[in-house]
């Protein structure tokens, strides 16, 4: 099916806080997006929807973090973004098979990069100090109560994006203590011995190797895929998983993923109306393609290592917008 | 006083616990689900069998027992070992123009060790991942059955048997 074309909304701004809580409100097109103590909202005309600060916090994290991603990053099963490369969707209900029936769903586009700002400036205004969206549960503060300070180091992290891969001369750094990266504590018995690599004279940036599961181990988010090798737009973005995925990503392409440590279990989704479709179990060493049409959450009890395997050719968008993009990636 | 974690899993040749797709209303295929363990166990050494491809890429695995043949492509590739110690020998051929053609996807075979300048060695085991440079030759041993995913493009190399591979029902 091909994309929808929208007008796009320009109104974007900032509102006084609400309530007594002291968190600023904001506003995109037809939505206000406010919190108090437990709970961030949403109205628009006709409609109102809820849902826990932690978990808002944590969606809009990734979604600011990964540049709204690939597809559609569904915080909930009414509010999303949907990425059209340049332009990016806001939408309550949009993905949500009883709204769509209703009429009640609601959709205005943006440009990515005014929406942008708006979004951060919501996370660093709503974060409080102590409280980390990126990390797990056991490893962060609560969010909650009235406006507390702020963590900007934590909600203004980037993205780690290698050019080629990880360790090679003038790329992405391997992690270490003394670069304050130290191991995870679900990962200590992860080995840290790096690989014999003896180089000829002049071929330095070529002959090169890192331990990748090392390197993961000191990994200090979650479920935040960080490019490591670059083959053309061949991109293997390896992460580090604990508790739930918080957003339920749904694909507009097919994503790889292979399960390097533990386990993960994934709940799969129809991207559009929601219905229930398959439960994918992956254990190490299994791999497993997500197709163009499925939302996916992950829920990984033991911190793992996961494999995101994703093509990052720009020919993509433009067969997504065609309809023409293959929702698995063979047939047999 | 804390509990110490759970120990972390990896798999292996020797030990890997396959998980699966249960559908609810989907195809199983759709996921094209397997296990690079238990496909690198039944298959030859260094049979590069693809076990994701997303148009023209493909991840490869290959068990690495023994010495491989010599390979080069047109464009980086990249090695991670999931089992094994395994050793990577790198060579710049004097001719690499006439043994993989400038804009070629995949690795080729070559008939024989390259002749040219030695780049280098890597001695890699569990978890690290080698720079497999565009136009190098290289040659991979393995002490005993060990397992590598290669990050790479489709090419003559590649081996495709989904229907063998992956879960179909």
């Amino acid at each position: 099916m091909a994309e929808t074309t929208r007008e796009v909304e320009t109104t974007i701004e900032t509102l006084p806080p609400r309530d007594g809580s002291g968190y600023r409100a904001f506003r995109a097109g037809p939505f206000t997006f406010w919190r108090d103590a437990y709970f961030a909202h949403v109205d628009w005309a006709g409609g109102t929807h809820v849902l826990p600060v932690d978990a808002f916090l944590r969606a809009m994290m990734r979604d600011v973090a990964w540049g709204f991603f690939y597809g559609v990053v569904n915080f909930d099963e009414v509010l999303g973004t949907r990425n059209h490369y340049g332009e990016v969707d806001v939408f309550v209900g949009a993905c949500n098979e009883a709204y769509r029936a209703a009429g009640r769903d609601v959709t205005a586009r943006f440009r990515s990069d005014a929406l942008m700002p708006l979004f951060k400036a919501i996370l660093a205004d709503w974060t409080n100090e102590g409280f980390d969206p990126f990390a797990a549960p056991d490893e962060t503060g609560a969010p909650w109560g009235p406006k507390r300070g702020s963590n900007l180091e934590a909600v203004e992290r980037r993205r780690v994006t290698a050019r080629r891969m990880v360790g090679l001369p003038g790329d992405t750094p391997r992690r270490s203590d003394a670069a304050g990266q130290p191991v995870n504590r679900q990962f200590v018995d992860v080995p840290q011995d790096e690989p014999e690599v003896d180089v000829e004279p002049g071929f330095e940036g070529e002959v090169s190797a890192f331990n990748l599961f090392a390197y993961l181990s000191r990994s200090d988010v979650t479920w935040n895929p960080s490019v490591c090798s670059v083959v053309g737009e061949s991109l293997f973005c390896p992460t580090t998983e604990e508790f739930i995925l918080p957003v339920d990503h749904g694909n507009d392409r097919v994503e790889w993923f292979l399960q390097l440590s533990d386990e993960i279990v994934w709940r799969v989704r129809d991207r559009d109306t929601g219905r229930a479709r398959a439960t994918v179990t992956m254990r190490a060493g299994d791999i497993a393609a997500m197709p163009a049409d499925i939302s996916h959450r992950g829920f990984s009890t033991k911190r793992s290592m996961l494999l995101v395997w994703e093509n990052g050719s720009p020919k993509i968008p433009e067969l997504i917008r065609r309809g023409e993009a293959p929702k698995v990636p063979v047939t047999f | 006083m804390n509990a110490p974690p759970p120990p972390t899993v990896f798999g292996s040749l020797e030990r890997y616990a396959k998980g699966r797709v249960d559908v609810i209303d989907d195809d199983p295929k759709n996921y094209v689900f397997s296990n690079v363990f238990e496909v690198a166990g039944r298959a030859a050494p260094y049979e590069r069998v693809a076990v994701a491809v997303n148009f023209e890429y493909v991840i490869e695995a290959v068990r690495a027992e023994g010495a491989s043949p010599w390979y080069v492509a047109a464009h980086d590739e990249f090695a991670l070992v999931l089992d094994g110690r395994v050793t990577i020998e790198l060579v710049q051929p004097a001719r690499a123009a006439e043994l993989v053609a400038e804009g070629a996807e995949g690795a080729r075979r070559l008939a024989a060790a390259p002749d040219g300048r030695r780049m280098g060695r890597v001695v890699a085991r569990r978890g690290h991942m080698a720079l497999l440079p565009r136009r190098a030759a290289y040659r991979f041993t393995g002490e005993g059955p060990g397992v590598l995913l290669v990050q790479t493009l489709r090419g003559p190399e590649t081996v495709e048997r989904w229907a063998e591979i992956c879960q179909t029902a």
